[in-house]
Parts: structure tokens; sequence; C-alpha cells
């Protein structure tokens, strides 16, 4: 197992994808800054001075700190405090860890429900394919981000519930990509040849279909994840998202919008900003990989 | 031709009902607007005898029919919130949002096709690479913080413009609007640009990887070989075959605009009917919310269908292919 | 007879970051004025890469060098973009492999036409662009070319496009047309007709003609003289007729031996082919490119380049085996 998972890394080291990551500044910087984000949610709570959303930790006297090298600020809370007394930094950790917790695990619900309605409609085809592919056709006729505020305000508020709305809103890019791609290799010959020797389909879709379509699975999720990070934040933002007891960067935001007028700026640009930086780091890496995996894709 | 529209026409109705049948089955869902309604101390009877006024204790279908019935009509019930027909109140604050829209779109053409046809015609220049970089970027912007970010920059700190409002009505062609006078532009300038850049971001990709796309193709080495010069090549022959796919994206993305314009209209407090979607959403207004719904979904497959017309127009190889 | 292209030199280079591929290396060959030049080789033996370098449409990273490439006696290598473009479409033209993915097709076969006449000739008004159109098409043997000419290029077959092609390459006034793998794309039966209406009109007009080609049986149908082309270098120039009946360089024998009919197969052989495959373009042999496929490959072979040799007037070759063996030939 050991010996073959080297095999696997050595000729990931010696594929020409490797070369161009290895070269690419932009690649990198992207995984690196990825990397951080990714220690700073998982590992940040040890360096936060407090968990913004233990209310006990709060301390009043704190409230309106300005960031750090302006007049009156404190350097242990170096993005400043808001109107509660909460150090933003320590918000924006605990609010990333939900960010990229509904990111990922939002992609991985729906990439496997996109995978096996693609899989069904492009290996079975027939009625359920037409079904299946018309469904999509009208669900993308509609903006994303509508269809989740709409399924947002029946579900209600929740983690789990957000995750449910974008299952069902970004399951099609999956489904359409995957049914496309299964109708290709399903013609190849070397299919038709293990169905003739009666391998059965569930085998045949597991060797020889789902490998074909990795790639293509690959460069999509990338792109996703930033989606959906973005449409959380929105949610949240608009009270549509995760409940108030759950950190969240689009909430944080929100909460920040409302003291802005009065001149706190930070409280809404800083944790605005990290959104920013997360997508855009996801989004970098998402369009390298689709340049060298698969370029067809939109 | 004729035939496709034909056919595409009835697509569009059987989306249509289609649509029609998830509204109604959301909204039921929503919660149930007796206990809205009723005094919280209301008693079973009275409940009962609400839901009978109101037809919910019917079978769903027979519901469902009832409601298809109205929405033809463009009855939608009273709003609970502004207490008169939901369908008037929607169609008083759609020129508020289409005028957004229209500019928007407007942004977005002028400035992401021609940065999208620079950029893939010479993919190898610094500043196409920065292009590319910034429409990336721009697509990673959640809106809500762009149109944050805009009001605390150019109102708060420059005060160059007013932190929200539609302000000054004018006529244009008998059409009141914001856009006759200097105070509406003020106003409408922000949430305009703030709703178009991501839309300018993913117009610009779609243009660049268009323009490579047709750049490589046989007929424009062709057209060199005829002795047409770089320039011409480029906007005589490749922008046509580019801006084909483009068109129809562009009316794609106008579904997006509109969706999008909820959250734009929010924050800027632009009276549209985005910021009137959300506000029902809150307070949970179901005549508004479906009646938003079905008038946004026409809208939508509407637009659809007037792009696929549009593609059969403007591609020869569409129109007269098929006969 | 004087010559209507002289190149001397001629190197195309493309600068990859994975190495250069030298895909035209340091060749010179010349044309008559209305000689019709065949240049035939394997894909990426960089037949229309010298077609495309004459024209000078080749794009970074590739880079075109050369002594001189004369043509009617201006050297092309010393002109402006601008001043080529003067020349292409008008002087030379070029009539390209696929004729479905060649013409524009969201604009008429006029509007196509009308270009390249309003390009070459300012001033030319509509009307005259669409008689000169018409009288264009029909002598490529379109029918009905009144109606025709309105027509968008989807609406032809394969070989009309390709004969709208010829009009347009027509249009000028060519002194030498650059024909990349014309008939490849076409049906059998057509390619027949079409490489006839070419050969017709070239004599026609007196203007020559080179026609790239992998395909030898279209090379001795119409060609007066054939330049065999192996990894960016001639390796062969001689007459059709002579080089048919009696190639010199293995790769030329190569390339006959395995055309079906032909003089060089008899009926009751086996159809030959050539081993092995063109090298890589990232790594070619040091010595004869060819030698690693070559059946008489020498010790020579591997370590030096064989220089060209003039074996007898109008007859080149670039094999090490010549060289000695003029005598028991």
């Amino acid at each position: 197992m050991a010996n073959s998972l080297k095999k696997q890394w050595d000729s990931l080291k010696g594929s020409q994808f490797y070369a161009h990551y290895r070269r690419s500044p932009v690649a990198l910087l992207s995984s690196a800054l990825l990397l951080i984000i990714l220690f700073l949610a998982v590992f940040g709570p040890l360096f936060t001075p407090q968990n913004p959303f233990d209310l006990s930790s709060l301390d009043l006297s704190n409230a309106y700190l300005p960031p750090y090298p302006r007049e009156g600020s404190d350097p242990a809370f170096f993005m400043g405090t808001d109107q509660q007394g909460r150090d933003i930094f320590s918000a924006i950790v605990y609010g990333s860890r939900t960010s990229l917790y509904i990111g990922v695990v939002g992609v991985l619900l729906c990439s496997a429900l996109g995978i096996f309605l693609g899989v069904l409609a492009g290996y079975y085809g027939g009625w359920l394919d037409s079904l299946i592919m018309r469904l999509a056709d009208i669900q993308l006729s509609f903006p994303s981000i509508l269809i989740a505020m709409f399924l947002m305000s029946a579900l209600g508020r929740g983690v789990g519930n957000v995750l449910i709305a974008l299952m069902l809103v970004g399951w099609v890019k999956f489904a359409r990509t995957v049914r496309g791609e299964t109708l290709s290799v399903r013609k190849m010959e070397y299919v038709d040849a293990a169905r003739v020797i009666g391998l059965p389909s569930h085998r045949i879709i597991l060797r020889y279909i789902l490998p074909n379509v990795m790639t293509s699975i690959i460069v999509l999720a990338t792109m996703q994840v930033g989606t959906f990070i973005l449409i959380e934040a929105t949610l949240s933002f608009l009270g549509l998202g995760v409940p108030v007891t759950e950190p969240s960067l689009g909430m944080l935001c929100s909460d920040g919008f409302k003291v802005m007028f009065g001149g706190l700026w930070w409280v809404s640009v800083f944790p605005g900003l990290y959104i920013v930086v997360i997508v855009f780091a996801i989004n970098l890496l998402g369009d390298f990989l689709r340049d060298e995996l698969n370029p067809k894709l939109k | 031709m004729f035939k496709t529209i034909v056919q595409r026409f009835f697509q569009m109705v059987a989306v249509m009902i289609i649509v029609t049948m998830l509204v109604f089955a959301m909204t039921y869902f929503i919660s149930n607007p007796v206990y809205l309604l009723l005094p919280q101390t209301a008693t079973e009877a009275q409940i009962a005898q609400a839901e009978a006024e109101l037809g919910l204790d019917k079978p769903l279908f027979v519901q469902y029919g009832i409601f298809l019935k109205n929405a033809l009509r463009g009855d939608f019930g009273n709003s609970y919130f502004y207490n008169r027909s939901a369908l008037s109140v929607i169609l008083e604050k759609m020129p508020a949002t289409l005028e957004l829209v229209l500019v928007t779109m407007i942004l977005t053409v002028l400035i992401g096709i021609p940065l999208g046809v620079f950029a893939g015609a010479r993919p190898n220049k610094l500043s196409s690479k920065l292009t590319m970089a910034g429409s990336i970027f721009g697509v990673s912007l959640p809106s809500f913080w762009v149109g944050m970010i805009m009001i605390y920059v150019f109102s708060l700190m420059l005060g160059w413009t007013p932190v929200s409002g539609r302000g000054e009505l004018g006529s244009i062609l008998g059409i009141r609007t914001s856009l006759a006078t200097a105070d509406g532009w003020r106003h409408l300038i922000l949430p305009a640009i703030t709703l178009a850049l991501s839309n300018v971001a993913s117009i610009i990709r779609l243009t660049r990887a268009g323009t490579q796309e047709q750049m490589r193709q046989d007929y424009i080495k062709f057209a060199r070989s005829k002795g047409v010069g770089t320039r011409q090549v480029l906007f005589g022959h490749a922008l046509k075959n580019t801006l084909i796919p483009v068109v129809t994206i562009l009316g794609l993305q106008l579904g997006d605009l509109i969706a999008f314009t909820t959250i734009t209209e929010t924050i800027f407090a632009w009276p549209g009917m985005g910021k009137m979607a959300l506000d029902a959403i809150s307070s949970n207004d179901r005549p508004i919310i479906s009646a938003y719904l079905l008038m946004v979904s026409a809208m939508f497959i509407f637009i659809n269908f007037v792009v696929d017309v549009l593609y059969t127009l403007i591609d020869p190889r569409v129109s007269l292919g098929g006969e | 007879m004087s010559k209507i292209l002289e190149v001397e030199n001629l190197a195309t280079y493309f600068h990859t970051f994975k190495g250069v591929v030298k895909s035209v290396d340091r060749i010179s060959f010349s044309m008559e004025e209305g000689e019709v030049l065949g240049v035939v080789g394997e894909s990426g033996g960089g037949k229309s890469v010298t077609g495309f370098s004459i024209i000078r449409l080749i794009d970074p990273p590739g880079e075109i060098t050369a002594d001189y490439v004369l043509f009617d006696g201006e050297n092309l290598m010393e002109k402006s973009e601008k001043e080529m473009n003067q020349i292409r479409g008008d002087k030379i033209t070029m009539i390209f492999q696929d004729p479905m993915t060649s013409l524009n097709p969201v604009y008429t076969i006029e509007r196509q036409i009308a270009e390249v006449l309003k390009l070459h000739q300012p001033g030319i008004t509509k009307a005259q662009c669409r008689a000169r159109g018409i009288e264009l098409l029909k002598e490529v043997g379109i029918p009905n070319a009144e109606e025709r000419i309105k027509c968008y290029p989807h609406q032809f077959s394969g070989g009309m496009r390709q004969r709208v092609v010829i009009a347009i390459a027509l249009a000028g006034s060519p002194k030498l047309i650059i024909a990349d793998e014309p008939t490849t794309a076409l049906d059998v039966t057509i390619q027949a007709q079409v490489l006839q209406l070419m050969k017709r009109l070239v004599s026609e007009k007196g203007c020559a003609l080179m026609l790239i080609t992998h395909d030898l049986a279209v090379v001795s149908e119409i060609t007066d003289r054939v330049n065999v082309m192996y990894c960016g270098h001639i390796v062969e120039s001689a007459p059709t007729r002579e080089l048919i009946e009696k190639p010199l360089h293995p790769y030329t024998r190569g390339l006959l031996a395995s055309i079906p009919g032909s003089g060089a197969v008899r009926e009751d052989e086996r159809l030959e082919v050539i081993p092995g495959m063109v090298p890589n373009m990232f790594d070619l042999p040091k010595g004869c490119k060819f030698a690693p496929r070559c059946a008489a490959c020498m010790e020579v072979c591997r370590e030096r380049e064989p220089e060209t040799i003039t074996v007898s007037p109008g007859r080149q070759v670039a094999c090490h085996l010549c060289g000695k063996g003029e005598e028991d030939a």
C-alpha cells in the first residue's frame, strides 16, 4: 500500500503537471495562501485572544477599539474590536472555519449527487437521462443565488440547511459534465469490451468511467468551493444563512455594516477582505488546474 | 426556423407550468399564513375557520388549481405588509430595478467585451495577463461587501455620491426614471458599478476564451494570407464569430443581474423589487414572495426564449442550415 | 524562363520552453515562372511551415531567418508587414487544406471575395466587385454563380467550397500560389476534379504553383518538379518523372514503395512501409535525420549530416550513399 502510494507520488513528480505547477508563481502563491488559511482555521483558536462567540469572554471596556497602528488601539486586538468588545481577528478566524467547512462539505455533497445523477443519465440514457437533463436545464435558467435564497427562506436558518441548499443549487454543473464525459467514454471500445466479457455495470462505472471524469470533477470542485463560500457569506449577510449563534464572515460584515456609518469601517472591511482572499486564492488555483487539466471546461 | 421558434415557445410554456408548481410548493411549505394573521391566543376552532376562509383545508391539487387560476389573472392576493395587491406593488417597484439593470448591462458590454477581445488577441502581453488576473479577482468579490466599500469610500469618505436611495426622478418619453436627472445618476452609479463588477469579470473571461479560439481557426490564417491586416483580422473576422456566443451569454446574465439586485438594492436602499423581495422574505409576506418568484421566473424564461431566437437570427449557420 | 522564387538558407525555428524545434532547417530551392512544384513528405516534415514561411505567416514563438527569399526579384525578408500585406492575396496567394474551415462562416461568399478585391484594387466599386466575383466563381466551375455568390459557406459542399477558396486565391494577380494539402480533406472523386481545375487555371494564368502534399500520387499527376522533405530538410529535389522512375534517396524510395499501383511496386509485391516513426523534433539525430529508419544506413550517416549535392542538372540529393555511389547508381 505504502509502496503503491510512493509509486503514484513518483509518477506525479515526474509529470508535466508537476513541472508546470513548480514553475507557476500563481499556483504556488495561491496554494501557499490556502495552506495558511487552512492552518489558521484549524489551529487559529490557539492564538486568538478570545473566543468571540463566548459572550463571557467579551469585555465591553474593549469595545470600539480601532485597528493597531491607529491612536487608542490595543496591539492584542490588531484588527480592532466591535461594539461588543469582540476582537475582529478572532471573529474572522472562527468565521473562516464555518466558511471553509460549508464550502468543502457542500462541494463534497453536491459533487456526490451530481456525479451520481450524471453517471445515471449518461450510462443508462433513455427517459432517465431526459428527465434528469430537463430538470438540469430548468434549474440552470435560474440564478443559483436566487434559488439558494428562497430555499433558505423555506428551510430556515442553519448550517445543515445551508448545505442542503448548496447541494440542490450546485449538482447541475457536476451532473452535466459527468454525463457528457460518461457518454463519450461509453463509446470507447474498451468499455464495449468490458461489457462483452460481462463485467457488471457498477464495476464498469467504477473502473472505467469515474477515473476518466475525475480531472474535470477536480477542476469543477475547486472552483465550486469558492462559489459556495461566496453564497454562504451572502446568505448569512442577508440573515438567511447560518444562525446568529454560529460564527460567519458574512454575518460579521452585516453587523459591521450597521456601525460603518458611525466610522467603524474595520468591523466589516476585514471580514469581507478575508472572504476575498480565500475565494481569490481558490479561484486562482482552480484557474490553473483548469488550464492544466481540462481547458475545455468553462 | 419558424418551426424551432414554435417548438421553443411550447417548451417555454411547459417550463413555466413546472415553475408555478415549484413556487406553489415552496410558498406552501414556508409557513402557514394563518399564524401570521391570527393572534397567538387563537383557539383551534378559530384557526380551522381561518384556514377554511383561505381555502387551506382543501386538497393540495385543488389549492394549486386556485393558485394557478388566480396567478393567470395576476391575482396573488394582497400583500400583508403593504395591504394591497401584490402585483401592483411589484409593478410599482419594477422600473427602479430595470433602470439599474439596464445601466449595469451597458457598463458590462462597454467594458467587458473590449477588454476580453484585447486579452484574447494578445494573450502573452503583460496587460492581458493582468486583465485576466483582475477578472478572477472580480469574480471572487462578494457583491454585498463591494457595495459597502463603495459607500464607505465614495459616500462617507469622499462625499461624492449620496449614501442611498433613488434620488430625483425625471421623465424620458413619458417614463419616470432617475436616468433623466443628474441627481438620479449620482444615486444610480454606485449600485450599478457594484452590480456590474462580477458581470464584467465573467464577460471578459468568455470573450477572451472566444477570441483566442477564433484566432486559432483556419479562416483567420486564410484571411491573413489574403493580405488582411492584423487589426482587420481581429475586428472584421474574429469578432463577429466571437460575439455570437457572447450575446447569448449576455442574455443569460441578465437573469443573474436581476437576482443580484436583491443584494445590491438592499445595501444601497434602492427602492426596487429586489429589496422588496428580501423584505418580503424576512416578513414572510407570502403573496409578494410568490408573485415575485413567478414574475422573475417568467422574465428568465422569456429571456432564455429570446436568446434562443436571437441566436438563430445572428448565426447564419443556424438560421439557414435547417432548410 | 526566369526564376519567380529563389530561397536561400531559409530556416524557421520555434522557440518553445521545452527547446527549439527546427521545423525548417536552412533549405534552399527555387521555382521557375509557371512551374508546378510539389513538396512532399510525411507530416511534421516541415512542408507546410515552408509555405507559411515564404508568405511570412509564422506566429511567435516561431522565427524565420533566411539569406534571402527572392520573389519576382524582391527580397521578401526585407519587407515590412504592411508591404507583405500588399503582396499576400495579390501576388502570392494560398489555398488551405480544409475548405470547411478556411472560409469565415458568418460572411457571404461575395463579401469574402470582395474583401480581397478591395484590398488590392483600391477604388473598386461594389458593382465591379460583384461582377468580378461572379466571373471568378464561373471560372472555377461553380454553377449558377450569380445566385451562389450570395450564399454562406455552410451552404456549399466541400468540393464547391474548395473551388471558392481557389477563386479567392485567383482574385488578385497571383504569380505564385501556395497550396497546402488542397485536396486532402476532399472525397477521392472530387480530389481529381479539383486538381485538374488547379492545373488548368495555373497554366492559363501562367502562375507558379507550390503544391504541398503528403500524397505522391497527387504529385505525379500534376507537378513538374518535386522537393522531398524530411525533418526540416530537403532530402531530394528532382523533375517529377525522374524522381518517380529513379529515386535516389532511401526516403524517397520508401515513400514511393508505399503507394499501391505505382511503378515502384509490382503487382505481386507486398506494399512496403518505412520502418519506425518520424523522430521527436526536440531530439533529432546528430547525423542524417533519416539514419535511424534507413535500411542502407552507414557509419558516416550517424556521425555527419550529408551535404546536398547536384547529381545532374536540376537534380539534387542529400545522402551519403549518393556522394560516392554516383558511378554505380
